[in-house]
């Protein structure tokens, strides 16, 4: 099968590894707002920011299963990395002030920008980033990045400023894994409850249930922070947050989740909405190893069947993008392919016939029962019911989700949304739940991860990526947007919330 | 009558060890994996199998059972799962609005449903009468969650006479916020619980008010207000005391909604977060202190039942006591 379009080149800049990656990767709206504007010459570099957020950290520490909400508050902002995913997506060094790599690749030497300080006092050394790093790859750590920093075989500090890094094969996407990995001072005890890192920000207080508040580090090593500290205020309904940006209880909500809930702030002066691009992408996965998806001209009539604008306007009215493949914007290797399978209810058909499904076809779509997926599932009943095939919707809790879907792969055709940022290697895992078993696809992402560049990288991942949508692995729909709500005179946030972070250094209020 | 504590007491007792059981083996029944909910999806065998060993949910369950009940003897309520904090502590942080919240709108539902249940008993059958039994109906027919939403729309989000929800960081240490983050749902709960209440004020009173004894009392000169307030009230409160023993203990535990709904970091709230993310150590301890706190409601009552009404005295006295 050929492509109906031919995919766009990006440009990637040559020092993408380490830094100043062009944003230019097609931040449509994202750097169009907040994030890009520079701050408000009238803001008080003292005011407090205070954010509502949904997302409260179940404890402080990342490698202790403490959840989305301790990204939000900590990343960046109490904790910095040898790395920082940037908003745009790129990976620049923050604490490693060089990075060198051995001809082979598996041997990375890390020299720690001097000068750095702990909120507790102490000096950063070497044995805080190795002790930092052996934290999360830990027995008993609790931290996504876990798997993906498995390549590391042995950490060394020769000095005081320096960490050798052996890895058992080469990984390219040591240092983007490395901005998820907190350094810590290897001295504090008790990282649950307490934190003590190297960022412009330090820990005031928590209540649990209640408030987060952070000041600022008077010892920090880089600039100050726009804003002289920041609360983040936390709420288990919605609708609560809302009303507390509608009262002035606080100055911004870092995620907003219903489309419904903007009605209220569109349009009123007193606000402004930010829309950014999340990673959270919208998609039917069929289960490619069983009839009748194990089949290209299947898997393609069902895509054409549905009018995927259609269902993100259903959602999510204007906002919103269409997906055309796994990536979104913000992974390097994105090519926009929303033209292979596009909406196309006779060529669906013919398809099908050619499939030897003239008389039509029968599945089941089980459906996890929280928004938007039942109301996704009645949309694409209606849609595939145009082509002459029937569903019927299965309607489960996350944790069915979790045993019959994910462990048991146990199912025909599911519902789900996928929020990891650059994800598309579950592509080339044959046991992933979605079963995709494509050589050339599997050879691709394993072969970028052995890269010895980043473009080398982006270029393998970017004709993977053509390859699944080619092979319409599985039916991607769209990506939510991204929204942070604001009152008038906030400025400087991140609008991406790439890794649910929320820089908080730029921000300045009025 | 020191007899009947001590025997109330070691009811008291026994029924507390009784709801623990019965609280761990419901738990240990329910479906999934905490150390899998704990992890997410991604997580690898050997990742599950170190949180298992880590919270205690691979020991089989009679050693999670002795565990668990050393723990208790020794007032320990354990370490939640999540959060890897101890239980109790927490739980003392919440109930530091809990409480508060409860008890504030159980004194003023008292206050508005008496005068108002006795007022709609004396005039029933007339407009009056129908107007507060029909206000007591709507009272019961609305969801407390809408009552709230409504009043957090029309005095906080229009008004902006309070705040919409939450509750100061540093507690009641700031007593004037700490207060105002309160009004709004101990005013939710209280309307509801008056409308309530007031229908059990209003037939207790009625059924007095109908009594042999009233009609003695006035017969024998007393003015109604006086026969009311020697004879009327007292005989009228028993019903209604065991009522409010239920009513309390119903909204010490519905304060989830109302916690939910105004954002407050209360018990409810706890105790909701801890059931979705199956932090069993927390759903315990809440629970058991909410049942503890529900049987002490109901010893109060019957003790207040006892001391009020001298024949229930009479009826438990042996020869000689």
């Amino acid at each position: 099968m050929t492509s109906p379009l031919a995919p766009r080149r990006l440009s990637v800049s040559r020092r993408a590894l380490l830094g100043g990656m062009a944003g230019s990767v097609l931040l449509r709206v994202g750097l169009s707002s907040a994030q890009a504007q520079s701050a408000d010459p009238a803001a008080d570099p003292d005011a407090v920011i205070r954010i509502g957020s949904l997302y409260e950290p179940q404890n402080l520490d990342n490698a202790a299963g403490a959840g989305q909400g301790v990204s939000e508050a900590f990343n960046d902002n109490v904790y910095e990395g040898l790395f920082r995913l940037t908003d745009a997506g790129s990976v620049e060094p923050v604490l490693a002030e060089s990075h060198e790599v051995s001809e082979d690749g598996l041997t990375h030497l890390f020299t720690l920008r001097p000068g750095v300080r702990f909120h507790s006092g102490g000096a950063l050394t070497s044995a805080d980033v190795k002790h930092s790093i052996e934290r999360v790859t830990a027995e008993a750590s609790r931290s996504s990045r876990k798997r993906s920093l498995s390549t590391i075989a042995a950490i060394e500090t020769p000095d005081e400023l320096t960490v050798k890094i052996t890895l058992s094969r080469r990984s390219i996407s040591l240092p983007y894994n490395l901005s998820y990995v907190w350094i810590v001072n290897h001295e504090a005890k008790d990282l649950t409850s307490t934190a003590d890192g190297t960022g412009p920000y330090r820990l005031a207080d928590w209540r649990r249930g209640s408030a987060l508040a952070l000041d600022l580090f008077a010892d920090y090593w880089g600039e100050r922070p726009a804003n002289g500290g920041a609360v983040f205020h936390y709420f288990t309904e919605a609708a609560a947050l809302d009303n507390a940006l509608l009262t002035d209880a606080v100055d911004l909500v870092s995620s907003v989740q219903s489309p419904d809930a903007l009605a209220q702030f569109e349009g009123d002066p007193r606000f402004t909405i930010a829309e950014g691009l999340s990673t959270t992408k919208q998609l039917l996965a069929w289960n490619d190893r069983i009839a009748p998806f194990d089949d290209v001209r299947v898997r393609s009539a069902l895509a054409k069947a549905v009018d995927k604008d259609r269902l993100r306007q259903a959602i999510w009215g204007d906002r919103g993008i269409v997906l055309g493949s796994f990536t979104p914007p913000t992974d390097p290797w994105f090519v926009d392919l929303t033209a292979v399978n596009a909406h196309d209810p006779e060529g669906a058909r013919a398809l099908l016939a050619e499939a030897g499904h003239a008389e039509g076809l029968r599945f089941t779509i089980d459906t996890p029962n929280y928004d938007p997926h039942p109301i996704t599932a009645e949309f694409l009943k209606a849609e595939y019911a145009k082509v002459g095939v029937t569903v019927d919707i299965n309607l489960i809790t996350a944790n069915e989700w979790y045993t019959k879907i994910y462990q048991q792969k146990n199912f025909q055709a599911t519902l789900q949304e996928h929020v990891n940022h650059r994800d598309i290697v579950f592509y080339g895992d044959p046991d992933f739940y979605w079963g995709y078993d494509d050589p050339e696809v599997i050879r691709l992402i394993a072969d970028a991860e052995a890269s010895a560049t980043e473009e080398e990288q982006t270029e393998k991942l970017r004709q993977a990526n053509i390859l699944i949508a080619e092979g319409a692995a599985t039916n991607w729909f769209y990506l939510n947007p991204q929204i942070v709500v604001s009152k008038v005179g906030v400025s400087g946030y991140p609008v991406n919330g790439l890794n649910a972070q929320f820089f908080l250094r730029g921000v300045a209020k009025a | 009558m020191t007899r009947y504590l001590l025997r109330r007491s070691f009811v008291l007792a026994l029924s507390l060890i009784a709801a623990g059981l019965a609280l761990f083996v419901l738990l240990r029944l329910l479906p999934g994996d905490p150390a899998a909910a704990l992890l997410g999806v991604g997580a690898t065998e050997a990742q599950i199998a170190a949180a298992r060993a880590q919270i205690g949910s691979d020991l089989p369950i009679p050693a999670q059972f002795a565990r668990f009940m050393t723990d208790l003897a020794r007032f320990d309520l354990g370490e939640s799962f999540v959060t890897q904090a101890p239980v109790l502590p927490e739980i003392g942080r919440r109930l530091q609005v809990t409480l508060p919240l409860t008890l504030a709108a159980f004194l003023l539902a008292i206050l508005v449903a008496t005068p108002l249940g006795i007022l709609a008993a004396l005039w029933a059958g007339d407009w009056r009468g129908t107007l507060l039994s029909g206000f007591s109906q709507l009272g019961l027919a609305v969801p407390v969650f809408w009552i709230g939403i409504l009043l957090v729309w029309v005095l906080a989000v229009n008004l902006r006479l309070l705040p919409a929800s939450g509750f100061p960081m540093r507690g009641w240490e700031d007593p004037a916020g700490s207060f105002r983050a309160l009004i709004l749902p101990v005013l939710t709960i209280a309307l509801v619980m008056s409308a309530s209440l007031m229908r059990y004020v209003r037939s207790a009173a009625l059924d007095v008010l109908g009594s042999d004894y009233l009609r003695n009392a006035r017969a024998l000169g007393a003015s109604l207000p006086e026969a009311i307030r020697r004879h009327a009230l007292r005989n009228g409160a028993l019903p209604v005391i065991s009522v409010l023993g239920i009513e309390l203990a119903t909204t010490l535990l519905g304060a989830v909604v109302v916690e939910r709904v105004f954002a407050l970091p209360g018990l409810g709230s706890m105790l909701l977060l801890a059931i979705q993310q199956r932090d069993y150590p927390s759903v315990q301890g809440v629970l058991l202190v909410s049942t503890l706190m529900v049987l002490l409601i109901g010893f109060a009552a019957d003790v207040l039942q006892r001391l009020i009404d001298p024949r229930l005295r009479e009826r438990g006295r042996r020869p000689g006591e």
